[in-house]
């Protein structure tokens, strides 16, 4: 087991050593760096004096060690196009994606089990079935698509929430700003929250169907029932929990996703956070925020996966058995 | 049987008998008769193939040329559907934008511009996928471990993000003059290579099943080349998934360039598709031209929608345990 941690962490730092070189070739070999910091009138022999002050001269693999070594840090140079230090802009846009994430994750998980448990029990229904065709459409419908539907109908027509960036926000600690405490706040979360976790909703949906009627066929199901336990008992104390082992897991997995997916969901709803900027930044080929995004984004997913991936451990006692028994 | 040794006996048939012996055969096939019997999948055909149709003859069909100024008209923009335009008096089926151009000859264009990305990107991302997996599948070693781990890794995030940054990388190695003429090129290379990873990772197991077989060890031992051996022996036994990828693998290829051009860093703003179609809508909903915006959805909605259906079906008709 503990071989395998070892080798988990390893390829995780392989990743990012990856993902870091591709930022640095960004970095380094888009534009010219120089040209991009001095104005015009600097001359030819200031500009090499520059040149080589900025360590621009050195080997290429001096030059990736001291980007790392920065990186390391949260250095990430100032961004072109803001003038501003990559690292301060990310760190004052990370709450609202953070905000977000976070409502929608909860949001996709609650509602995705319930109607999943309700979608197993129920399987012969009318309300399954109409539950099910739904989700399909939905699974096919584009996340900026049903962005743009709901500000329709909630912000056009009904005129009932805000279509547009946080509402009021609160100061929290001196970079924390959080839209949870004023009642625009709340208000302007809902649409994008929805936008956000509609695909991960139906995702867990049909899992916890799929699971949950799978366990419900299994042997110590029919001795549960044959003992004269509760349905309630049943359903809720022994299916259920055996159906959020995967379930769990691949909710941990779509956290990244949805990290992701608020790329769309801010740029469709002028939400403030760490996606609206990368996608400016692309635009208009801002290259140390794309670079500062890419290592963040991909930071995210390797240390969502590590920790996943050993939680599997934690969680299913067959993995540890089978591991520890074929040791002796 | 009576029917088969009757026709056994005939002469040989001529040119049209032939062809139509090769229809009934395809008639009768069991992927036909699939096709046949699924309400859902002739409906979803039908969608799919009008849409497409309409899309590849726009420049016939379409009322007006949306790209040419002259035939713009200022006074006709924002013209509701179905409604005559209160100083030309011409009435257009989908309505106006604000520059007059008529939303149906936008959608037309549109689709052909979303259906060429898809269709290239799929056809990129299959040949660089079969590829990847004929070759790590039949020599195996270490080009196997290397492109799988590649694929394992790339797996761990989502298709559409990857697509948006390779298309952010590659548009900051290209020079500024060339970024718009090349931004659709890129944009193909970037929803293909977002989504390799699946034929590669089909056509391998496939491969490695296929590669054991008598006819693959016939050919080797008459002394065929490998290529020659992947190509015109295993390719071709191990197309049938790679199809139902690629099917599913076109809807998604839709809905990711759709996505990215909504997001504005997608196809230029001369050669607008359906995803900038609607991105250019969403800015009129709040004045009330909600028909600028709902005709292109409507139409990006049938699209990702009766393609995903066919794909879904297509996996279930190819699936023998399903039968």
């Amino acid at each position: 087991m503990l071989a395998h941690i070892l080798r988990r962490i390893v390829q995780s730092l392989i990743v990012m050593l990856v993902v870091a070189l591709v930022s640095f070739s960004l970095f380094r070999f888009v534009g010219d760096p120089v040209s991009s910091m001095v104005g015009q009138e600097t001359t030819l022999a200031d500009r090499a004096e520059m040149r080589d002050r900025l360590g621009l001269n050195d080997p290429f693999i001096m030059q990736f060690a001291g980007f790392i070594t920065r990186a390391v840090q949260g250095d990430f140079g100032v961004s072109y196009r803001l003038q501003q230090p990559v690292m301060e802009l990310i760190l004052s846009r990370l709450p609202a994606t953070l905000e977000l994430a976070l409502v929608s994750g909860i949001f996709a998980f609650v509602i995705g089990v319930s109607l999943g448990v309700y979608t197993a029990l129920n399987r012969r229904g009318w309300s399954s079935n109409a539950i099910m065709t739904v989700s399909l459409i939905g699974v096919s419908l584009p996340t900026f698509l049903i962005g743009v539907l709901l500000i329709w109908v909630f912000a056009v027509e009904l005129q009932i929430l805000p279509s547009f960036g946080r509402g009021a926000t609160v100061q929290v600690t001196d970079w924390w700003t959080t839209g949870f405490l004023t009642p625009s706040g709340r208000a302007s979360l809902v649409l994008p929250a929805i936008t956000l976790g509609l695909y991960q909703l139906t995702l867990i949906m049909r899992l916890v169907r799929a699971e949950m009627l799978e366990v419900l066929r299994t042997d110590y199901i029919k001795f549960a029932r044959a003992r004269g336990l509760s349905n309630r008992a049943v359903h809720f104390g022994h299916a259920l929990k055996n159906t959020m082992v995967p379930v769990i897991t691949i909710t941990g997995l779509q956290l990244g996703s949805i990290i992701a997916f608020s790329i769309i969901t801010e740029t469709v709803f002028q939400w403030p956070g760490v996606g609206a900027l990368f996608i400016n930044s692309v635009r208009f080929v801002d290259v140390p925020v794309m670079a500062a995004y890419l290592m963040l984004i991909a930071l995210i997913f390797v240390v969502i996966n590590l920790i996943v991936d050993l939680l599997y451990f934690v969680i299913d006692p067959r993995l540890r058995v089978d591991r520890a028994s074929a040791r002796h | 049987m009576t029917d088969l040794s009757h026709r056994d006996q005939t002469p040989p048939p001529d040119a049209p008998e032939k062809r139509m012996r090769a229809l009934i055969r395809g008639w009768d096939s069991d992927l036909a008769y699939s096709f046949r019997t699924s309400p859902m999948a002739i409906i979803a055909g039908i969608v799919a193939l009008v849409i497409i149709l309409a899309a590849v003859l726009a420049p016939w069909i379409a009322p007006h040329d949306p790209f040419n100024p002259r035939t713009l008209n200022l006074m006709e923009g924002f013209t509701p559907p179905m409604q005559p335009n209160a100083f030309t008096g011409n009435t257009f089926l989908m309505g106006t934008d604000d520059q007059g151009r008529d939303v149906f000859s936008t959608i037309l264009y549109g689709a052909r511009i979303s259906l060429f990305v898809g269709f290239a990107s799929v056809i990129f991302a299959m040949v660089v996928g079969i590829s990847a997996g004929l070759v790590a599948g039949y020599r195996g070693g270490w080009v196997d471990g290397l492109l799988m781990r590649v694929a394992d890794v790339q797996l761990t995030f989502p298709s559409i993000l990857l697509a948006l940054l390779i298309f952010g990388i590659a548009r900051g190695f290209i020079p500024p003059a060339y970024r718009e003429t090349m931004a659709i090129w890129v944009l193909i290379v970037a929803i293909g290579l977002s989504d390799w990873v699946q034929y590669a990772r089909v056509v391998r197991g496939a491969t490695m099943v296929e590669k054991n077989k008598e006819y693959v060890q016939a050919a080797r031992m008459i002394g065929a080349h490998p290529a020659r051996i992947l190509l015109r022996h295993i390719l071709p036994n191990v197309m049938g998934p790679v199809l139902v990828i690629a099917t599913i693998g076109l809807a998604l290829a839709i809905i990711a360039e759709a996505t990215l051009s909504f997001l504005g860093v997608g196809v230029p703003a001369t050669q607008p598709s359906l995803g900038t179609l609607i991105r250019i809508g969403q800015g009129f909903l709040f004045s009330g031209e909600w028909w600028i915006l709902a005709f292109p959805a409507a139409a990006l909605l049938a699209l990702a929608l009766s393609v995903n259906l066919l794909g879904d079906w297509l996996r279930d008709a190819l699936n023998p345990r399903l039968r």
